[in-house]
């Protein structure tokens, strides 16, 4: 079973979202927005873990200080790397979770607006 | 070293993996049902289950122990390896899973519509497959080895068996319900035993991690060496030693330095690399953290999970939640990591530090009671480990060897492929028992990283890519790891920036393998399939619209 073709198969045109699913060019202009909106989501907080977490090893390498300042008797990279990396990468997942979200919902809003 | 512990728990994590199989199996009925689980998997077993067979012996063994050689440097790779799931979110979750894909060829096809295309993906899921594969079956060898006093073949078979077994007759769903159970057991083995080891840790006085004199041995210890090597005492002395010598060093005698172990010490293992000193480290860094931030979206058994999820919105919950479970575990190596340079230092001699989860309990709590038993719970935990992961690759490597190479996608063909795909790496491990856990864990990252993520990041985020365009740069910037991969594996000695470059290729294989892939992408824009914008309306679109 190759299951390229049973999802092939079920993919059913729809008539009542036509502009979309024959792909007019309101319809195209529509998806490529949605597409580039999440896009720059997506790359808007990779920048944020890229730089709040890329940029440690630099730091540490150009600013030894950094690394060996204590906090609670341990020091700094150990609690950032070792502690503090794991919420701060939950919160920017939760934070995309929420704003892909709404992404979606304002093309689900743009898209049923009835029609005047 | 006896534990009667340890037997009977592994034992019992192995009963109970086969048998959750068997309730799976009673459940299974059709082939898609077979494969797939029928999608009516919950999100919270579905987030434990992804848990529980990405958390592989590289975490639960090879994380501790390569920080107990290494130090901060390396914690670079629990985040990278949590992080993985941050770019898997990102870039991957939600439109893979409205792709309807269930593997990585299948999204070839989907994508690019190409036959041929779908065979190189094949090829590269089951060399990823096999090349993680190995490593897990190498833990399990030496966890046999190192607390049972077994032969390191028995463990390493004893996995490979049991794994292909399950596989072959419960298929995924029952996988689904083992991974969830293997997550919260590995999570409880690592835990439980790390409140003791604090509490033992408190109660000897808080000893320093790095004392100004530095290690020593906290209690009587006889290494016998393996390798002729040099040993350099803190005095600055040296001597020479064969294998099969036997050194004693009493409670408090400082720890030598032996050159056949690769560890660092003091101020070096405290604190990070700094730039005068080391570029080539800094590089390394940056190479590991990228081979595991894109690596993980690549692993063939991870995409799998996410046709279990109900539509794309589901995918991205549930990818978050393995993001915040699998967080939560990395916490705990490190503790091991760490206590284990004060409880268990003559593993710095013998090199063998992949044991410290294992031997840390007994090593610190003395071989009463509540250190066997806590023993026993590690390596338990430590099965879990390799049969939850290999239970998943293996589902994935049959999957794919089943639909494209060998058959047309049967239950009989996937029992056949399981079986074909379990026994070549158990005989790899066999040949190869002298290599590091996490190095070819890191190896098999950075294959994915080169292949795969631009495959994926690419097939959904851009229109122009061409099925021309992605075998170049699978085969440029795959081919490129898989090179490195071979050549640090069984070529010659190499130091300097030849040894960085092959040892941590993603920093160099992962740019190369999107450039081939945009360039050649772009000189072939003819071959852009024709409906490739129904493709992004579906991988795009949310499911509420109902298209």
């Amino acid at each position: 079973m190759v299951l390229a073709e049973v999802a092939r198969r079920r993919a059913r045109p729809d008539l009542t979202r036509a502009e979309l699913t024959q792909q007019t060019e309101v319809g195209d202009v529509l998806v490529r927005g949605l597409v580039r909106a999440q896009l720059a989501l997506a790359l808007r907080l990779s920048l944020v873990v890229a730089i709040g977490l890329g940029g440690l090893p630099l730091l540490f390498a150009i600013a030894p200080r950094v690394a060996m300042a204590k906090l609670f008797g341990i020091n700094l990279p150990w609690l950032l790397l070792g502690v503090a990396a794991f919420p701060f990468l939950v919160a920017v997942g939760w934070a995309y979770v929420r704003l892909a979200e709404r992404n979606e919902q304002d093309f689900t809003d743009v898209v049923q607006r009835p029609e005047r | 070293m006896s534990n009667p512990y340890v037997i009977p728990a592994i034992i019992v994590v192995t009963l109970a993996t086969v048998a959750i199989g068997f309730y799976g199996l009673t459940l299974a009925r059709t082939t898609s049902d077979f494969l797939v689980a029928s999608r009516m998997v919950s999100p919270t077993w579905n987030g434990a289950a992804i848990g529980g067979e990405y958390l592989s012996a590289a975490s639960f063994l090879g994380i501790a122990g390569l920080i107990l050689k290494h130090g901060v440097d390396v914690l670079w790779y629990p985040v990278g390896f949590a992080a993985g799931y941050l770019a898997l979110l990102l870039f991957v979750a939600a439109p893979l899973r409205r792709s309807g894909a269930f593997t990585l060829p299948d999204f070839c096809e989907l994508r690019l519509g190409s036959r041929r295309l779908r065979k190189l993906a094949t090829v590269f899921v089951v060399f990823i497959g096999w090349l993680y594969l190995v490593p897990q079956l190498q833990g399990a060898g030496l966890t046999v080895a190192t607390v049972a006093g077994g032969p390191y073949e028995l463990g390493a078979l004893l996995v490979g068996a049991v794994v292909t077994g399950n596989v072959a007759l419960g298929g995924m769903r029952a996988v689904t319900f083992v991974q969830a159970f293997q997550y919260w057991l590995k999570l409880t083995a690592l835990a439980v035993p790390a409140i003791f080891l604090v509490l033992q840790w408190q109660s000897d006085g808080r000893p320093a991690v790095t004392p100004e004199a530095g290690t020593v041995f906290p209690a009587a210890t006889t290494v016998v060496v393996e390798h002729a090597a040099t040993l350099t005492l803190p005095d600055g002395t040296t001597r020479e030693v064969r294998p099969g010598d036997e050194l004693s060093f009493a409670e408090g005698d400082p720890v030598p330095k032996i050159s056949s172990v690769d560890a660092v010490d003091g101020a070096d293992w405290l604190l990070p690399g700094t730039a005068g000193d080391d570029d080539r480290e800094l590089f390394a860094t940056y190479s590991l953290i990228l081979a595991t931030f894109l690596g993980t979206m690549g692993l063939p058994h991870v995409l799998v999970r996410f046709y279990t999820n109900p539509d794309g919105a589901a995918a991205r919950r549930t990818t978050l939640v393995v993001l915040a479970m699998v967080g939560t575990f990395y916490l705990l190596p490190t503790l091991y990591g760490v206590l284990g340079r004060i409880y268990t230092p003559q593993l710095l001699l013998t090199g063998r530090s992949d044991a410290v989860v294992v031997l840390l309990p007994s090593a610190a709590l003395g071989n009463g009671l509540t250190g066997q038993l806590l023993a026993a719970l590690v390596a338990a935990g430590a099965f879990a480990a390799f049969l939850s992961t290999s239970s998943g690759l293996l589902t994935s490597v049959a999957g794919v060897l089943s639909t494209d190479l060998l058959g047309r996608g049967s239950v009989r063909d996937f029992r056949l492929a399981t079986i074909v795909a379990g026994l070549v790496p158990m005989l790899l491990a066999l040949y190869v028992s002298g290599l590091d856990v996490s190095q070819v864990v890191g190896l098999a990252f950075a294959v994915a990283a080169s292949s795969f993520c631009p495959l994926l990041v690419l097939g959904i985020w851009w229109r122009g890519l061409t099925d021309v365009g992605t075998a170049a740069g699978i085969l440029v910037g795959g081919g490129a790891a898989i090179g490195a991969v071979l050549l640090t594996v069984v070529g010659p000695e190499l130091t300097g920036w030849p040894a960085v470059l092959l040892a941590q290729p993603a920093a160099w294989t992962v740019p190369l393998a999107f450039t081939v892939m945009i360039t050649v992408s772009w000189a072939t824009r003819r071959r852009t399939p024709a409906d490739v914008a129904a493709t992004m309306l579906r991988l795009h679109a949310p499911e509420a619209l109902r298209l």
